[in-house]
């Protein structure tokens, strides 16, 4: 196995990763630059969420290695592991905020639990990445009492608060409206560039994906059988590449079969 | 020979699904034993590793000191109260009504105060905890904690027990006191046993030892029924036969039951240390 690329801030190498005997990843290998925006596409049942999730430690691959700025996770070295959860987030795709705290609490709690900053500095940090994500008013609001589109900012701010290298992102734009979800990604990329950080996002919404990544990729069956510039994705003639991009045309030109009566139910 | 062999694979036939159930049964309560153990050893452990620890334990003793004392106090009084009158009518019995005090005193004391205070905080702070964590787990609070770097253990669980060594001890000493004065309301007010007489007699028989049985044991039964409740909780999501609120509800049915029997049986081990 190849000493992992020092331009990469994650790198990955054959990745398996199986549940009761049947694969889910199959050899994944993927390489995300240091400071982009690099999107996982796929289908529902692809493996991107479990893809995520061994990334983030979540679930324990069965083989593979997983290397994030020199560190590798896979060794189960304890040391690398928390050293990698000090500089990453994992943004949920339930968002997976705490119910009983309030906006301001659940932004201090990362800070409060992992180091030693002062109340007084938590607090100035936490009222600060609620303002930069517009929600300062509702600092004493508690999750249940936002929206869909806040309780997701409030993630973001959550994520961002430990000033992360990495951020995560599991389906952020799952069950949203199509002006939602453009929020979202125009939301990503424009923290991703004021922080700086490396964004990973798993999703199936295509075109928003390709607007706002600056490299994408194609989980299919458990491995990665296209990866590229957004450019690369639409000119791509793989044809799962193709089937996936222009399932809406596919779905188009079955309707319109359907309405002419070839095809025979 | 023929025919024994028949008998004999019949038998083995009946009984093998049988056996293989039992020793399902027993791998299983062993595994069981043995993960409890690590779970509750680990929290312990994670002491170190938790920050502002002190506003988590003040809370969690609110939970499950002033939130549980009403319950407390309206069973500590009625417990005293009928063992008042039972107590009076056996010892009338014997003329003997002078030691109702005694009676009332060393119940209270020895076994009624920790055992039932425990059972009471088990049934309101311990149920309520086993269905919170529950929830988190199901709602991915749980992981999301531990992706942030935080000990889930250190954080949710760590407080819970420290403030159960304090709580379980407070309240058992407030369901004892109440109960000698339910004792003496039954006793001298309703059935007219001599008020000094009853008093002289608790303050005779109860010494320094049962005191300290009775608060080794109220910290036992702290410990062993907030880790039980907290284990229950936070593997909300291991039963696959059950999902999503029902699964909250099965391990806080499973943490009330179980950790209400680990009570009884901490407490015929411990009395059998101390009789």
């Amino acid at each position: 196995m190849g000493t992992p690329n020092q331009n990469f801030a994650l790198h990955v190498e054959d990745l398996h990763k199986a549940f009761n005997g049947k694969p889910v990843l199959k050899g994944v290998k993927l390489g995300v630059p240091q400071g982009s925006i690099f999107t996982v596409l796929g289908p529902s049942g692809a493996g991107k969420s479990v893809f995520l999730k061994c990334l983030a430690n979540i679930v324990q691959p069965d083989s593979g290695q997983i290397c994030f700025d020199g560190l590798e996770l896979t060794s189960r070295d304890q040391t690398a592991q928390e050293e990698f959860r000090r500089r990453c987030s994992f943004l949920f795709q339930s968002n997976a905020l705490f119910d009983s705290l309030t906006a301001l609490e659940n932004v201090a709690l990362p800070l409060e639990q992992t180091t030693d900053l002062t109340s007084k500095e938590i607090r100035r940090r936490s009222l600060e990445a609620l303002r930069q994500l517009e929600l300062q008013e509702y600092a004493a609001h508690y999750p249940a009492q936002l929206s869909g589109g806040m309780q997701k900012r409030l993630a973001l701010a959550r994520a961002i608060v430990t000033h992360p290298e990495l951020v995560l992102f599991d389906e952020p734009t799952a069950g949203l409206d199509p002006l939602r979800r453009n929020a979202v990604f125009a939301m990503i990329a424009k923290y991703q560039r004021q922080f700086g950080f490396t964004a990973l996002i798993v999703t199936h919404d295509v075109p928003e994906a390709l607007v706002a990544s600056d490299r994408v990729a194609l989980l299919n069956q458990g491995r990665i059988c296209f990866e590229g510039t957004p450019a690369e994705f639409s000119d791509s003639t793989h044809s799962v590449v193709s089937d996936f991009r222009d399932s809406a045309a596919a779905l188009q030109r079955s309707l319109a079969e359907i309405r002419q009566g070839i095809i025979v139910a | 020979m023929k025919a024994s062999y028949c008998k004999m694979h019949m038998i083995v036939k009946i009984f093998s699904p049988m056996f293989y159930w039992l020793g399902r049964q027993t791998l299983q309560i062993i595994f069981g034993i043995g993960d409890f153990s690590l779970f509750t050893g680990k929290s312990f452990c994670a002491l170190t590793k938790s920050k502002k620890l002190m506003r988590r334990i003040v809370s969690a003793v609110h939970e499950q000191g002033t939130v549980c004392l009403p319950v407390i106090l309206i069973v500590g009084v009625f417990t005293g109260l009928v063992l008042g009158l039972q107590g009076y009518h056996v010892l009338s019995r014997f003329g003997s009504q002078g030691l109702l005090g005694t009676l009332v005193s060393l119940s209270l004391v020895r076994e009624m105060g920790p055992v039932l205070a425990a059972l009471m905080l088990i049934g309101q702070a311990g149920s309520a905890l086993a269905a919170e964590l529950g929830i988190q787990r199901n709602t991915e609070q749980i992981v999301a904690l531990e992706t942030m770097g935080v000990n889930s253990h250190g954080y949710l669980v760590v407080p819970r027990l420290i403030s159960s060594l304090l709580v379980f001890p407070l309240q058992t000493a407030v369901f004892v006191v109440v109960g000698f004065w339910g004792g003496s309301l039954s006793g001298s007010l309703l059935l007219g046993v001599d008020s000094g007489v009853y008093w002289s007699a608790v303050q005779r028989a109860v010494e320094a030892q049962d005191m300290r049985e009775c608060f080794i044991k109220a910290a036992a039964f702290g410990v062993l029924s907030i880790s039980t409740c907290a284990y229950q909780g936070f593997h909300a999501d291991r039963n696959a036969s059950v999902m999503g609120a029902r699964a909250v509800s099965a391990s806080t049915t499973r943490a009330v039951v179980f950790s209400s029997i680990l009570v009884l049986v901490a407490d015929y081990i411990i009395s059998s240390f101390f009789v």
